[in-house]
């Protein structure tokens, strides 16, 4: 957090509703997204009891398992869920557009579209995680055999859970998160994991202001807990008396349904918020850079449908050449996203003209024609004086691009009582004279930065046979094993 | 027992004490400024019952899915005299524990009976260094003057000379990773076994040091029932819990400081019984303390940063009001010296914040 941020929590409080810590959307929200929310029974690591899913918000899906003990019952769900999803999959893709070769001449091609879930909280993320891991190594012969979809599913619900680990990937967004990044509430971060409570701190209900909309979704019966866990005294009073009816008659399908009913009753309030969530998100206009995130995402995506069919379930563990390739990515995504949402959203930047990395004003003084003749050949470098209230930390020579334009490159000269003296040294056309309007005139208000949304090039990791020995040496390739499918899934 | 104990009985105004456990201590820990909780966990008073008596109940139940799994863990662990536990340890993790004997010290009478048992059985192991399990020993812990009685369902064995604490949990390790939050809660919880044990075996005349800051956190492994054990060094828990039940304020230093008549009854006056002590909420209070609801109420409604976040006060450089933060951002006020950066950078803050949201109405 910043100051900027804990500003607006406060802004927040005296408002007694959220207030805007971005003024555009910073994620992709697909037409049809696949909305999940799962619930998972309480003491288990990933034992699901029902999920409720789909596309359409006037049809959802409820897929459960009336005793959530029954191991037939779990597998017979798994392979409901896995049609479920694997069709949003095969829906989702679009055409298969033609790329130009890539450098050793290979054929690329890009889905021009990508499936989306969207999962209430953080909570839902794990969740599909570790059924990605229950369900991802059982096989489809022998004596533990299971539907094709099961092993499937696993995959592509650990593919979508990885994905999510992606800074400003939106693959699998958890819809508290994609709103925290918008929206800030007079409430703690902690407090903000209950979709309900955020939700009605950002859009309260009639007659009610955020707190009072707060307090009222923290009251479990009136809004049941978004998932996966269940609220406990729901567990007590209507969930377990209804699986031991469930029990008791055999599985009678009149004794299915009341399971069935009470727990659409806990997931049908939690549809509403997600949906509700994304109303909010979709009123926000995008965000320049978020179409370009979505064409990684859409790539990541295209790689893994077209060689599911050859791969193989993800390992368990990545080996250390994995860990430390991904580890890389991982932040190199986390400094490109953090650039572009400050380059597309002027309140994000705020933070970092509040920290110093950048700085806003007003052009008091402009030398658009100015030559640079101290070597050979002139060279065209105006200049622009910036009148800025922001405390600048950046010194002499730092490189600067502007905010509105980060093709318009410049570095500081000197920073003084006058303000920032910035020479223009890119995107100003090819000519001696600048091209009009790329050069900030006397009263326009303009932003420089020291941020670059540069990408650099891939790092240089060894090959699998090449890892050294200090980190274990090559790995053995990964083969499923009856081991795996026989694992215990209780 | 202490002089402060008369006084203390009085705080709960004739209700019976609470038990400290692990996981109360555990979470003592964590906010070991807050004299209320201290003292009321001193007292023994029921915090569950105070806070519902407030209206400010929490939802702190549990399912009966997770209590039945976790018994049933435990029980599967523990039967035959932990058989399960035993092959566990010389299989899996390779120990080489000998013969044991196994003494469940559970339903032998009261508090102080069962206390002295288990310190027996324990002179008697340390002296003849003998493989021994106990299951529910009852330990002592002195709890900011006050000592508090501890019923770990953790069973101690001895290994090359040395006491190791188990820890069974019900949570599961998938691919020889849990969840961070849960490992770290039953380290923390197992650090106070440790710490009460050593302390014993002090008093015993033998050296702590033979009770391993090394315990075993048996789960069940992957999605089975089949339990799997974790060697866990828990002497960063130790440091922190050691220093914390040190800086515990001093309940007769909080008792000192309160009118004579004070009490907890779960009457009318209990509201302001409680306001009288001294609270120090954050939002992780919600985490370990029942009063969390009353004192987040309370903390609101005067304007308190902290209840958005420890961070948030921090990052407002310590300003302790929502009111004067922004006052101070709005230029309000005339901000005294020590606080003149702070206001400076708020009042940029605005400014900017109002820059950017102005730029896109
Ligand atoms: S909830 Fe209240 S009493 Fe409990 S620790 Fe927090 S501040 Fe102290």
């Amino acid at each position: 957090m910043s100051a900027l941020a804990a500003l607006a929590r406060l802004e927040a409080v005296d408002a007694r509703r959220a207030v805007p810590i971005a003024t555009v959307r910073h994620c992709h929200l697909a037409d049809a997204p696949l909305v999940l929310i799962p619930l998972r029974l309480a003491g288990e690591a990933a034992a699901p009891l029902a999920v409720m899913l789909g596309t359409d918000r006037a049809d959802p899906t409820l897929l459960a398992v009336p005793q959530p003990r029954n191991r037939d019952l779990r597998f017979a769900f798994a392979a409901e869920l896995a049609k479920v999803v694997l069709e949003h999959v095969e829906a989702s893709r679009g055409a298969a557009e033609e790329l130009p070769p890539a450098k050793d001449g290979t054929e690329r091609v890009r889905y021009t579209e990508a499936p989306q879930v969207i999962v209430p909280n953080t909570g839902g993320v794990a969740f599909l995680r570790l059924l990605g891991r229950s369900t991802r190594f059982r096989s489809t012969e022998g004596p533990h055999a299971v539907e094709p979809s099961v092993p499937a599913l696993g995959r592509w619900a650990t593919w979508f859970a990885e994905r999510h680990d992606r800074p400003g990937s939106s693959l699998l967004l958890a819809a508290t998160e994609a709103l925290r990044l918008h929206w800030a509430t007079g409430q703690s971060a902690l407090e903000d994991g209950n979709l309900a409570a955020l939700l009605g701190w950002i859009d309260p209900p009639d007659g009610l202001d955020g707190p009072a909309a707060a307090a009222r979704a923290e009251d479990p019966v009136r809004c049941p807990p978004a998932g996966p866990a269940t609220d406990p005294t729901f567990d007590n009073e209507v969930l377990a008396p209804a699986v031991a009816a469930y029990d008791a008659t055999d599985g009678d399908p009149r004794a299915e349904e009341r399971v069935r009913a009470a727990l659409a009753g806990q997931l049908t309030p939690t549809w509403d918020l997600v949906w509700h969530a994304m109303d909010l998100l979709r009123a926000l206009p995008e965000g320049a850079s978020v179409p370009r995130r979505w064409e990684r995402d859409r790539d990541a995506f295209t790689l893994f449908h077209q060689t599911f069919a050859e791969g193989v379930p993800q390992a368990r563990r990545d080996t250390a050449v994995a860990a430390a390739r991904r580890l890389h990515a991982l932040e190199r995504a986390q400094d490109a996203y953090d650039a572009q949402r400050a380059f597309d959203d002027p309140l994000v930047m705020a933070e970092h003209r509040l920290n110093g990395q950048a700085f806003g004003g007003v052009v008091t003084e402009a030398d658009p024609t100015r030559l640079d003749e101290s070597g050979k050949r002139p060279k065209l470098r105006p200049r622009v004086r910036v009148a800025t209230e922001d405390p600048v930390r950046l010194d002499a020579g730092t490189a600067v691009c502007s905010a509105e334009r980060p093709a318009l490159k410049g570095r500081i000269v000197e920073y003084g009582t006058g303000g920032v003296l910035v020479e223009l040294t890119g995107g100003l056309g090819r000519k001696l004279v600048p091209e009009p309007g790329t050069v900030p005139a006397p009263g326009d208000r303009v932003c420089f930065t020291s941020l670059t949304d540069a990408s650099f090039g891939p790092a240089r990791f060894p090959e699998r046979e090449d890892t050294p020995w200090t980190h274990g040496g090559p790995p053995a390739e990964y083969v499923p094993s009856d081991a795996d499918a026989a694992e215990e899934w209780s | 027992m202490t002089d402060t104990a008369p006084a203390l009985d009085r705080l709960r105004a004739g209700a019976p004490p609470r038990n400290h456990d692990a996981r109360t201590i555990a979470a003592l820990t964590a906010n070991p400024g807050c004299a209320r909780r201290g003292l009321l966990d001193a007292a023994g008073v029921d915090k569950d019952a105070v806070a519902r008596h407030l209206g400010f109940g929490t939802p702190f139940g549990q399912s009966q899915f997770a209590i039945t799994r976790g018994n049933a863990f435990e029980a599967q662990v523990k039967a035959d005299g932990c058989a399960e536990l035993l092959a566990l340890l010389r299989d899996r993790l390779g120990l080489d524990v000998g013969e044991v004997g196994y003494d469940d010290l559970d339903d032998e009478g009261g508090r102080e009976f069962r206390h002295a048992r288990t310190r027996k059985l324990l002179a008697r192991a340390l002296d003849d260094a003998q493989g021994t399990l106990f299951d529910h020993p009852l330990l002592r812990l002195d709890i900011g003057g006050t000592p508090a009685y501890l019923e770990p369902d953790v069973i101690a064995f001895q290994l090359a000379g040395r006491f190791h604490v188990v820890e069974i949990k019900s949570f599961a390790v998938v691919d020889g990773q849990a969840e961070p939050e849960q490992v770290a809660a039953a380290a923390r919880q197992a650090a106070v076994y440790v710490l009460a044990l050593r302390e014993l075996v002090a008093d015993l005349g033998h050296d702590p040091q033979r009770v391993s800051h090394e315990v075993f956190l048996v789960c069940p492994e992957n999605f089975s029932n089949r339990p799997s054990a974790t060697p866990l060094d828990v002497r960063p828990q130790l440091a922190v819990l050691r220093r914390q039940l040190d800086r515990l304020t001093r309940v007769d230093a909080i008792l000192n400081g309160l009118p004579p008549d004070l009490s907890f009854a779960l009457d009318d006056g209990l509201g302001a019984a409680v306001r009288t002590v001294e609270a120090r909420y954050a939002p992780d209070c919600a985490a370990g303390c029942e009063l969390a609801y009353f004192c987040r109420d309370e903390a609101r409604a005067c304007g308190a940063t902290g209840a958005l976040g420890r961070g948030v006060r921090d990052d407002l450089g310590g300003v302790d009001t929502v009111e004067a933060a922004l006052d101070l951002a709005r230029g309000a006020a005339d901000p005294p010296a020590e606080l003149a950066e702070t206001a400076a950078l708020l009042r940029t803050a605005a400014r900017l914040r109002a820059e950017a949201l102005g730029g896109a109405a």
